[in-house]
Order: C-alpha cells, then sequence, then structure tokens
C-alpha cells in the first residue's frame, strides 16, 4: 500500500471493533484484538497489495487475532472453587446500547461468528465459511438464526433504528 | 423496516473508545519501531500547520493551502506509508512552534530530517537556519553563499519546495529589490512571519 496507514484506522476502525465485540464481548478483550489486528496491519503495510480490499483483509487479520486473545485467556486461566466478582465485559448490564452487545454475546457460538464475520464484517457467507468452517450454507443459516434471535432481543432498538433511518422499505 | 446490514453499520462503538485505541495503538507502534511517520497538527496564526517527523527528527512542516491529505501521500509515497496520527513524537517541535509564535523564541533547537529534499536544493535549504532571526537575505545573496553565485534562480526554487518552512526559514529569503518574492504558505504568512520578527 501506497496511501497512509492511518485512512486505513479512519476508514476501517470503528468496523473492526463492532467485529471484535461481536466475536469477543465489548470489553478488553476486544480491545486486544482490535490492538493486534492494526498493529499488524501496520506492520504489513508497505507491502500489502494496491487491489487488497482492506476491509475483508482486516476483518481476517481480528479473526486470527481474536483466536490468540482466546488462547491467551485460556492459558491464564487459574481453576478455582468459586469465581471471583469480575468487571463486566459488557458494560453496565442492561444500560442501554450495552444491551445489543449482551444480545449477541448471548448468541451460540457459530450464529455469533456467522452475524460477526458476514453482517458486521461485511464478509460473503463463502468468506465466513472460510474463516470458521462448515458449509457456506451452513453459515448463511447459522447468520439468519443469529439475525432471528437478535431481532427478537433487541426489539426495541431496531425499531428505533428503522425510524431514525427514515423507516422505508 | 431497515437492512440488518444498515442496521449493524450504526451498533454504538463510541468515539471516546476508538481515540483511547487509536492512542494505545500509536504507543504500540513506537515501541515495535514501525511508527515511520509520525503527524499531527497545530494551530498558529498563520492557521493550522501539519507537523510529521521520522525517527531521525521533523520531516515536513506543511500549511494548510498545501492540502494536509495531499502532503500525507507525499510523506507515503517518499518516505514511507506506515504514517499514523500521533502527536507524542511532535510534543517537542509544537511547544517550539508555539513558542516562535508567541514572541518567546527566536531559533529552533529540533532534530530534522531532509529526506524530502536532495542536491542543491538541500543544500541551500540547510543554509537557510543561519539566516538568524529578524534578518533577511536576498536569493542572490544565498546563490554567493552556498557557492554558486550565478543560481539565483535555483536558490528561488529550494525556497519555494523547503519541506520545513518556518522551522527552515525560507521566509527569510527576499528579492533584490526589496520584494517578497514567493512563498509556499502564501506571502499573507510570509508577511505575517516576517512582522513578527521585526524583519519587515
Amino acid at each position: 500500500m501506497t496511501q497512509p496507514f492511518d485512512r486505513a484506522v479512519a476508514a476501517h476502525g470503528a468496523t473492526v471493533l463492532r467485529v471484535c465485540r461481536a466475536v469477543l464481548g465489548a470489553g478488553p478483550d476486544a480491545d486486544d484484538a482490535w490492538s493486534e489486528t492494526f498493529l499488524a496491519a501496520l506492520k504489513a503495510w508497505p507491502d500489502l497489495a494496491e487491489d487488497t480490499n482492506l476491509q475483508a483483509w482486516l476483518v481476517r487479520v481480528a479473526h486470527r487475532k481474536a483466536i490468540d486473545v482466546t488462547r491467551a485467556r485460556k492459558r491464564h486461566a487459574v481453576p478455582t472453587e468459586c469465581l471471583p466478582d469480575t468487571t463486566s465485559t459488557i458494560g453496565i448490564p442492561g444500560s442501554g446500547d450495552d444491551d445489543l452487545w449482551g444480545a449477541v454475546a448471548a448468541l451460540p457460538e457459530r450464529q455469533r461468528l456467522a452475524v460477526a464475520y458476514h453482517y458486521v464484517g461485511g464478509l460473503t457467507h463463502v468468506q465466513t465459511a472460510e474463516l470458521i468452517g462448515g458449509s457456506a450454507d451452513a453459515v448463511r443459516r447459522a447468520a439468519a438464526d443469529g439475525v432471528r434471535a437478535l431481532r427478537g432481543r433487541i426489539g426495541t432498538y431496531a425499531a428505533d433504528e428503522a425510524t431514525t433511518q427514515g423507516g422505508a422499505r | 423496516m431497515s437492512s440488518f446490514h444498515e442496521q449493524v453499520s450504526a451498533w454504538p462503538v463510541a468515539d471516546d473508545d476508538l481515540a483511547a485505541l487509536h492512542r494505545r495503538l500509536e504507543q504500540d507502534a513506537q515501541s515495535a519501531g514501525v511508527l515511520d511517520v509520525a503527524y499531527r497538527t497545530v494551530d498558529t496564526p498563520v492557521g493550522p500547520l501539519l507537523l510529521a517527523a521520522t525517527t531521525d527528527g521533523l520531516v515536513r512542516v506543511a500549511y494548510e493551502c498545501e492540502d494536509f491529505d495531499r502532503v500525507l501521500d507525499i510523506l507515503a509515497n517518499r518516505v514511507s506509508p506506515r504514517v499514523l496520527r500521533a502527536p507524542k513524537r511532535l510534543d517537542d517541535a509544537a511547544t517550539e512552534i508555539e513558542e516562535y509564535f508567541a514572541g518567546r523564541r527566536t531559533g529552533f533547537d529540533l532534530p530534522l530530517d531532509y529526506a524530502l529534499s536532495s542536491g542543491f536544493r538541500q543544500l541551500v535549504q540547510r543554509h537557510l537556519p543561519h539566516i538568524a532571526y529578524g534578518h533577511t537575505q536576498t536569493y542572490k545573496d544565498v546563490a554567493a553563499i552556498v557557492g554558486n553565485p550565478k543560481a539565483v534562480r535555483a536558490v528561488g526554487s529550494a525556497c519555494a519546495t523547503n519541506p520545513l518552512p518556518v522551522v527552515v526559514p525560507c521566509h527569510r529569503v527576499l528579492r533584490t529589490d526589496g520584494t517578497l518574492g514567493g512563498y509556499i504558505g502564501g506571502l499573507a504568512a510570509k508577511t505575517a512571519l516576517l512582522t513578527l520578527e521585526g524583519a519587515a
């Protein structure tokens, strides 16, 4: 790439953070995955082909970094008899916007990943299947099931959005 | 009902969260040695200036009329595309420029990177900081001092393409008849700097 790297951060930073939050929950793990994604992207930047689809490329990097973050968390986990109080990874439960990330976090894993990479990250079902395994059709069904579940859980939010966007369609 | 794709693009991500992540990226990039070009802008009496630095030093000062996007494109092409808004590396430069415009500083004490110029132009630009605050030289004077008295027009080009205006004081070079000549930041800016320095 010959364009200044900061433009990629400005253009895709928010989308990549949405993907990281959908995959890992809104919290420190998602922040770590975002940071690792853009640091890796900065390192690779001069050698990246000009015609690269940046969003799709960044989402794939984010997928690998999310796996790394998950593995690191498991490595550091210590078995214990009772769970200690921890900082919420979804903000303050029940506090407006965080309901959305909580609803996404509550989806079964394959639905959550299919929604994250297809709907949030903009990958095709085929590309998503390459990342999370299974067939494109299975990914399509998982994404559709995930969206149906989310519509039910965040119905109010979705209705508000439809109104503010003019309610066309 | 809007499509789910459209709704997703409105899912909440606070600007503050993105700003905090950007600051963390600036630190990580610096630690990893991949912050090739750091930049920021500063507000001055002659308008916002863009400041950019490599690890070697200040590499570019640009006026808004030069188009900051275009300036960053050129930095990406000629220095490195690893360009990141990262104010910390420019702290010293921003402070000295602020002091200069407040009339509290008459010389800059900053490491400079002349990577964007070469040959005779760079030779001329390296001479310019030797013209003292509040003093001026003519294009002809400068040509003689750098050892090429006939290269008056080339001195003019060297001043016009100075990658570090204000800090490398091409504004202190005037025509032999005392008129201003050109300036990368526009004649109003050149006049403002000379007035500030008490040279006009």
